[in-house]
C-alpha cells in the first residue's frame, strides 16, 4: 500500500523538566487510512497527539505537514493547515446550541474579527454545519443545548466540530472513552465512514476495536516507538506482546 | 442563529413559540427599544441627575460586560478605563481649553490605548491571576494620578472645567439644564449600546462566546485566542472610557475615587445584579443599584449595608440577576 505522506514526523522528542515523554519518534502518515496509536498509560500517546495538533511544541525533531514545517507554528494555525482533533475529555462549547458549536468551528476559516457582519448571514457555513451534523447523526438535535446531550452524542458532536473544518488529518483521542457497547459500535461505523476520504489517527485502549478498525498500528512504550505495522504484524511482534498485549495487571 | 441567543446564557438557537417569538422580535429590535425606554427615563426617576448617572453607569456596565459576560474575563481593573476617560476629558478642558467633544474623544482614545497596554500585559494570565493583574495595573494608574497632582489635582480631584453651553452639531444647548444634559448623554449611550449590540451579533461576537465557553476548543478550531481577547478588552476599555468622559462632563469634577478599585468593584456588582449573561442586564443592574442608593441614602447614611445585603441575596438566590431572571421566566 503506497501513498504520498501528508504528515511526516521526524525524530520528535519531548521533555518535561527532565522527564522524557517522547523520544526519537519518526513516522509518516497519509492516504485514507486509520492508524491507531497504542501503548500503556504514560507511554506518550497524549503527548504525541498534543505535538501533532500544535498544543505543545516538541523539544527535538520536527513535524512536516504537506511539506510545510509546522514545528514553530502556533496551535491555532494548525487548524488552518487542515489538522483537526478531538480530546480524550469531551471538549465542546457546552452552553451553545449543537448547531452553533459546529457553525462557530467552521467560521474560523471565514471570519474571525469582523464585527460588521452578522454571524447568521453566512448561508454556506450554516449548510456546512448541518452537513457535518448529519454526517455524525446529530441533525435532529441541532437546536439542543450541547450540555444536555448524552455522553455519546457529545463525543459525536466533538467530531462534527472537527469535521466541519474539512480536515485532511483527523486526530481522535480515545473517541469511544466512557461509551457503552452500542455507542461504541456507532462510533466505529462513523470512523470507518470518515476514513474514506481522509487520514485518521486515533488513540484507543479497546484492543478488539483497534484490531478491527485500523489499517496500521503504532506502539509506544516509555516515549519510544517500539513497533509500527499492520494489526497482524503487531499481534505477532514479540516485544509488543511482552510490554503490552500480554499485560493483564495494572500499569506501574 | 438569531440575536436571541445573545440575550440568555442558555437558549441559543432553541426553538420557541408564542412568548418566545415575541421575545425574539424584541431582541432583534433591542437597541431601538432600549433607546425608546431610556427617552422616558428622566420622568420615571426621582431626579434628573440620577437619570444621567444611570446612563453613565449603564454604559460603563454594558462595556464591562462585553469582557466579563461575553468573553469570560473577570477584570478587577476597569476603574482604570472609566477613570482615565474621565481624567483625560477633564484635563483636555482644564489644561488645553479643548471643546467638549474633542475632550471626550481624547478621553475615549486615552482609555483605548491604556486598555491596549493593560490588555497586552494581562491577557495571557487566566482566572484569578488575570483579575489580580488587572487590579494591580489599575492601582498603578490610581497612584500615578495621585502623584501627578499638578495635572490631576491629586487627592482633591480635578476641578474647574464646568461645561455650561455645548454645541451639538450647530445646536446651542444649555448643558446646565439636567434634562438637556440627559439627552446629550443619551446620544452617546445609544451609540455605545448600538456598538456593543453590533459586536455581539457579529462573527466576532460568536468567537468571544466560543472562547468563554471553551478556550481549548476555540484554539483547536483555529482561533487566535489571545488576539481575540485583546480586541474584546480594548473595545470594552474604550466604551468604559466613554462612560468616564461623560461622567466628567456631567459632574464637572473628577474625584480621585473614580480610579479607585471600588469603582472596579462597583461595575462588577452592577453587572451581576442585572445579569451578566444578557446584553441589557448590566444596564438594568446599574439602574437598580443607583435607584437603591438614591432611596436608601434618603433615610440612612448606612445605605451601603442594605444595598450590599440585597446584592448578596441576589447572588445567592437569583444568580442570573434581575434581567436574566426575567428573561428566564419569559422562556418558560
Amino acid at each position: 500500500m503506497s501513498t504520498t505522506p501528508i504528515l511526516t514526523v521526524e525524530d520528535v522528542g519531548k521533555r518535561f523538566n527532565g522527564f522524557v515523554a517522547l523520544e526519537g519518534v519518526s513516522a509518516t502518515f497519509g492516504g485514507n487510512r486509520v492508524t491507531a496509536v497504542i501503548g500503556p498509560n504514560g507511554a506518550g500517546k497524549s503527548t504525541l497527539f498534543n505535538v501533532l495538533s500544535g498544543a505543545i511544541k516538541p523539544s527535538t525533531g520536527r513535524i512536516l505537514f504537506e511539506g510545510r514545517d509546522l514545528t514553530a507554528v502556533p496551535q491555532h494555525a494548525f487548524a488552518h493547515c487542515g489538522i483537526a482533533r478531538s480530546y480524550q475529555i469531551t471538549t465542546i462549547f457546552p452552553q451553545l446550541s449543537v448547531h452553533e458549536n459546529v457553525r462557530v468551528s467552521g467560521q474560523a476559516f471565514r471570519s474571525r474579527y469582523n464585527i460588521w457582519r452578522n454571524r447568521d448571514l453566512d448561508r454556506a457555513l450554516i449548510a456546512n454545519a448541518d452537513a457535518a451534523l448529519a454526517a455524525v447523526g446529530l441533525h435532529d438535535k441541532r437546536n439542543r443545548i450541547a450540555k444536555f446531550l448524552s455522553h455519546g452524542e457529545q463525543r459525536a458532536l466533538e467530531i462534527a466540530i472537527a469535521l466541519v473544518a474539512e480536515p485532511k488529518l483527523l486526530l481522535l483521542d480515545e473517541p469511544t472513552a466512557g461509551m457503552g457497547p452500542e455507542e461504541t459500535k456507532a462510533m466505529v461505523a462513523l470512523i470507518e465512514r470518515l476514513a474514506m476520504d481522509r487520514t485518521i489517527l486515533l488513540v484507543e485502549h479497546k484492543m478488539k476495536m483497534i484490531l478491527g478498525l485500523s489499517d496500521r498500528i503504532l506502539v509506544l512504550h516509555h516515549g519510544r516507538l517500539i513497533a509500527d505495522g499492520t494489526p497482524a504484524q503487531i499481534q505477532a511482534d514479540s516485544e509488543v506482546r511482552r510490554v503490552y498485549l500480554g499485560q493483564s495487571h495494572g500499569h506501574a | 442563529m438569531t440575536p436571541q441567543s445573545l440575550d440568555t446564557t442558555s437558549a441559543p438557537g432553541q426553538s420557541r413559540s408564542g412568548a418566545g417569538a415575541l421575545m425574539q422580535l424584541a431582541s432583534r429590535w433591542r437597541v431601538p427599544l432600549t433607546i425608546l425606554a431610556l427617552c422616558a427615563l428622566p420622568w420615571l426617576l426621582p431626579s434628573k441627575a440620577l437619570a444621567v448617572n444611570v446612563l453613565i453607569y449603564g454604559t460603563f456596565a454594558v462595556g464591562y460586560n462585553l469582557l466579563f459576560g461575553y468573553t469570560g474575563l473577570l477584570s478587577f481593573g476597569h476603574a482604570a478605563f472609566f477613570g482615565s476617560g474621565a481624567y483625560l476629558t477633564g484635563m483636555s478642558i482644564v489644561h488645553f481649553g479643548a471643546n467638549w467633544l474633542l475632550a471626550l474623544t481624547t478621553g475615549i482614545t486615552g482609555a483605548l490605548l491604556l486598555a491596549l497596554v493593560m490588555g497586552t500585559l494581562s491577557i495571557r494570565t487566566r482566572g484569578i491571576y488575570f483579575s489580580m493583574v488587572t487590579l494591580a495595573l489599575a492601582q498603578l494608574v490610581y497612584y500615578t494620578a495621585l502623584q501627578a497632582s499638578s495635572w490631576t489635582g491629586g487627592e482633591n480631584g480635578l476641578r474647574g472645567f464646568t461645561v455650561s453651553r455645548i454645541d451639538v452639531f450647530g445646536l446651542q444647548i444649555d448643558f446646565l439644564n439636567p434634562l438637556h444634559k440627559y439627552y446629550v448623554v443619551l446620544i452617546f449611550t445609544a451609540l455605545a449600546l448600538w456598538l456593543v449590540s453590533r459586536a455581539l451579533n457579529s462573527s466576532f461576537g460568536a468567537v468571544i462566546e466560543a472562547i468563554r465557553e471553551n478556550e481549548v476548543r476555540a484554539r483547536a478550531c483555529g482561533y487566535n485566542v489571545e488576539r481575540t481577547k485583546l480586541i474584546s478588552f480594548v473595545l470594552s476599555g474604550a466604551i468604559c472610557g466613554l462612560a468616564g468622559g461623560l461622567s466628567a462632563l456631567h459632574l464637572a469634577i473628577v474625584p480621585l475615587d473614580t480610579l479607585h478599585y471600588q469603582t472596579s468593584g462597583l461595575v462588577v456588582m452592577m453587572t451581576l445584579l442585572g445579569g451578566m449573561g444578557s446584553f441589557f442586564g448590566p444596564f438594568i443592574g446599574a439602574l437598580a443599584f443607583l435607584v437603591m442608593e438614591d432611596l436608601f441614602s434618603l433615610w440612612t447614611a448606612h445605605w451601603q449595608l442594605f444595598v450590599g445585603a440585597i446584592f448578596i441575596l441576589f447572588v445567592l438566590f437569583l444568580p442570573k440577576g434581575i434581567w436574566g431572571t426575567i428573561l428566564g421566566a419569559g422562556e418558560r
